[in-house]
């Protein structure tokens, strides 16, 4: 039946009560309000009285394009989460709050994903998500320069990023609340993403290129100012870094700098009375290489970055060689 | 097809449902966040909690059965904690460590009773969280949340999101239904193109619900100017709580803190 299957059905994104750690629940909803605090100030500057209206239906709108899906391969389906697609058209702003209403929505209505959680949930996807795919968006957009088929690179680029970075943050909240080793769940959230990451980057930029189409008047992205954007940008690659960086240090067994310092041989093995008390579970592949990891994961952002500055170089020379 | 049925809340006629909805906020709120206290292994006080939302459960007479369907919904995410179960064998000290023939990893004692505590609490707060929603009509939700302080507009974008999620969720049915009636596929043959069109098909109907979206919504703007709309949501001031309610929710709280307060220090 079509809610149990299609609307209901539980993404791995969506994290349900009891997962978290108390601390870790008061850090996000600290961070998901201050960044709701600001967007409500901000779009009702932008929206003026229209703010209610237009970030309610397309709310509702995200909310139903979510149960838009195509067919994969072997019964898996794409779908589509919206926070790019959301940040490109409305804005950052407007796009937290349409975001944070379909997450909070989605938890009372439908327990896809818990209430207490919720605060987790409306940074990864309300929050994170909009702001890096904006960011990408912006970038890319910038490095391509105003040729053809860069809005529509941009906009892939910006929801893939956006979903395996929200991802990302899912996985380092668990992590911290000693619920999934971040050995796994880092490498398996991040890797299930990386290939949802594909289906939402087609979706979006099949819609981008019908908006763009008849209604190129309604692309945020593009009306924005310049400056204003870059900061954006700055942002959003801010965030990527950040996660990429402390990431590894997800663990609560012992607490993630001390393992690194402990992993770098400051810190005595035996020394530890504090880590007998806690189990110290060590996973093959992070015990030793928490460095490797943050280099992995800076390397990987840029690489994102690089695969846009050579697509980029790749149409100019095709541009050159129409011409 | 109509997702009216999308609707989660089962009318009915219980004490559970006349509640104020004020009251069921802040209690399942408050029970979630006792679930959330609760120690690793805290067996008894799990059992207790599960009594509690099962005692809710039939006085609202929706039915335990439809409850427990529901909360199932969020098993799946189990698998994220079952991690936690696994250790690298000869890992010592930290209770029992059984080794798994052919892998790398091993179940820990330490690393099972974690994820075994992870379940339990997931488990009771999503029953939590479902009765509140079979029990609680959505406008008496926001209604209730608007008196607990959350953000006026935000109240208000969710109210219009649940308005209109009927209304744009029928046109995106109506939409995979016109897309289902031209796909015709052959016998013996592989229809639907490849992947990539596929998904661009799906990606021109999301492009195509959300020009359809905002204009509704510029109607909607327009009709709401019409009627003298001026930005300010205004709302009737909410109902003060009966005596029935005011005892249902100390007696409640009491019951979970006292239980909480139990746990912790015993």
């Amino acid at each position: 039946m079509l809610r149990s299957e299609v609307l209901l059905s539980p993404t791995p994104m969506h994290i349900p009560d009891g997962f978290l750690s108390m601390g870790v629940i008061i850090v996000c909803w600290v961070l998901s309000i201050i960044a709701i605090g600001l967007a409500l100030a901000r779009t009702r500057k932008s929206l003026g009285e229209r703010q209610v209206p237009v970030m309610g239906v397309l709310a509702a709108f995200i909310f139903a394009a979510q149960m838009l899906n195509f067919t994969v391969a072997g019964g898996t389906s794409g779908h589509f989460l919206g926070a790019a697609l959301a940040a490109i058209l409305l804005g950052p702003w407007a796009a937290m709050l349409t975001m944070t209403t379909v997450v909070a929505l989605q938890a009372l209505l439908f327990q896809d994903g818990g209430l207490l959680a919720l605060g987790g949930n409306i940074l990864n996807m309300a929050v994170i998500g909009p702001v890096v795919a904006y960011g990408f968006y912006r970038g890319v957009r910038t490095l391509l320069g105003n040729r053809k088929g860069s809005a529509l690179v941009a906009g892939f680029v910006a929801a893939w990023v956006s979903i395996v970075v929200a991802a990302v943050a899912c996985a380092m909240e668990l992590g911290f609340s000693g619920t999934s080793p971040i050995g796994i769940a880092l490498p398996a959230m991040a890797g299930v993403h990386a290939l949802i990451g594909i289906g939402e980057g087609l979706i979006t930029v099949g819609a981008l290129a019908l908006v763009t189409a008849t209604r190129p008047d309604l692309v945020e992205a593009e009306r924005a100012p310049a400056p204003a954007g870059m900061r954006w940008v700055w942002g959003g690659l801010a965030i990527a870094i950040v996660l990429a960086l402390f990431s590894p240090l997800a663990s609560p067994y012992p607490d993630g700098l001390e393992r690194v310092a402990e992993n770098l041989g400051f810190i005595e093995r035996a020394q530890g009375p504090l880590y007998e008390v806690i189990p110290d579970y060590v996973f093959p592949g992070i015990s030793n290489e928490a460095l490797a990891t943050i280099a992995a994961g800076v390397v990987g952002t840029l690489i994102v970055y690089g695969i846009a500055v050579g697509l980029a170089a790749l149409l100019r020379r095709r541009e050159r060689a129409a011409a | 097809m109509h997702l009216h049925a999308l609707d989660t809340y089962l009318p009915g006629e219980s004490p559970v449902h006349r509640l104020d909805p004020r009251v069921k906020l802040v209690l399942t709120v408050l029970f979630i966040l006792t679930a959330a206290l609760m120690p690793d292994r805290a067996w008894l006080a799990y059992v207790l909690l599960e009594g509690l939302v099962l005692a809710a459960v039939l006085l609202s007479r929706v039915g335990l059965g439809v409850v427990q369907k529901r909360s199932a919904l969020a098993l799946p995410f189990l698998l994220a904690a079952l991690t936690v179960a696994f250790a690298r064998p000869g890992d010592i000290g930290h209770g029992q460590v059984v080794p798994l023939p052919g892998i790398p990893w091993a179940v820990s004692e330490a690393g099972l009773w974690r994820f075994l505590s992870i379940a339990a609490r997931s488990y009771l707060s999503v029953q939590a969280a479902v009765l509140l929603a079979a029990t609680t009509q959505f406008p008496d939700l926001l209604w209730g949340m608007r008196a607990l302080k959350v953000p006026r507009i935000l109240v208000a974008v969710g109210g219009f999101l649940y308005r209109y999620l009927f209304v744009l969720a029928d046109e995106a049915r109506r939409m995979m239904q016109a897309r289902e009636a031209r796909s015709a596929v052959p016998a013996g043959r592989r229809g639907g193109g490849t992947v990539l069109w596929r998904a661009r098909v799906t990606g021109a109907m999301a492009g195509t619900l959300f020009l359809r979206a905002y204009e509704r919504s510029e109607r909607i703007w327009n009709a709401m100017v019409a009627r003298g709309y001026d930005g300010e949501v205004r709302v009737l001031s909410a109902p003060a709580l009966r005596p029935s309610d005011w005892r249902a929710g100390v007696v409640g709280g009491l019951l979970l803190v006292l239980l909480l307060v139990l746990v912790r220090t015993v």
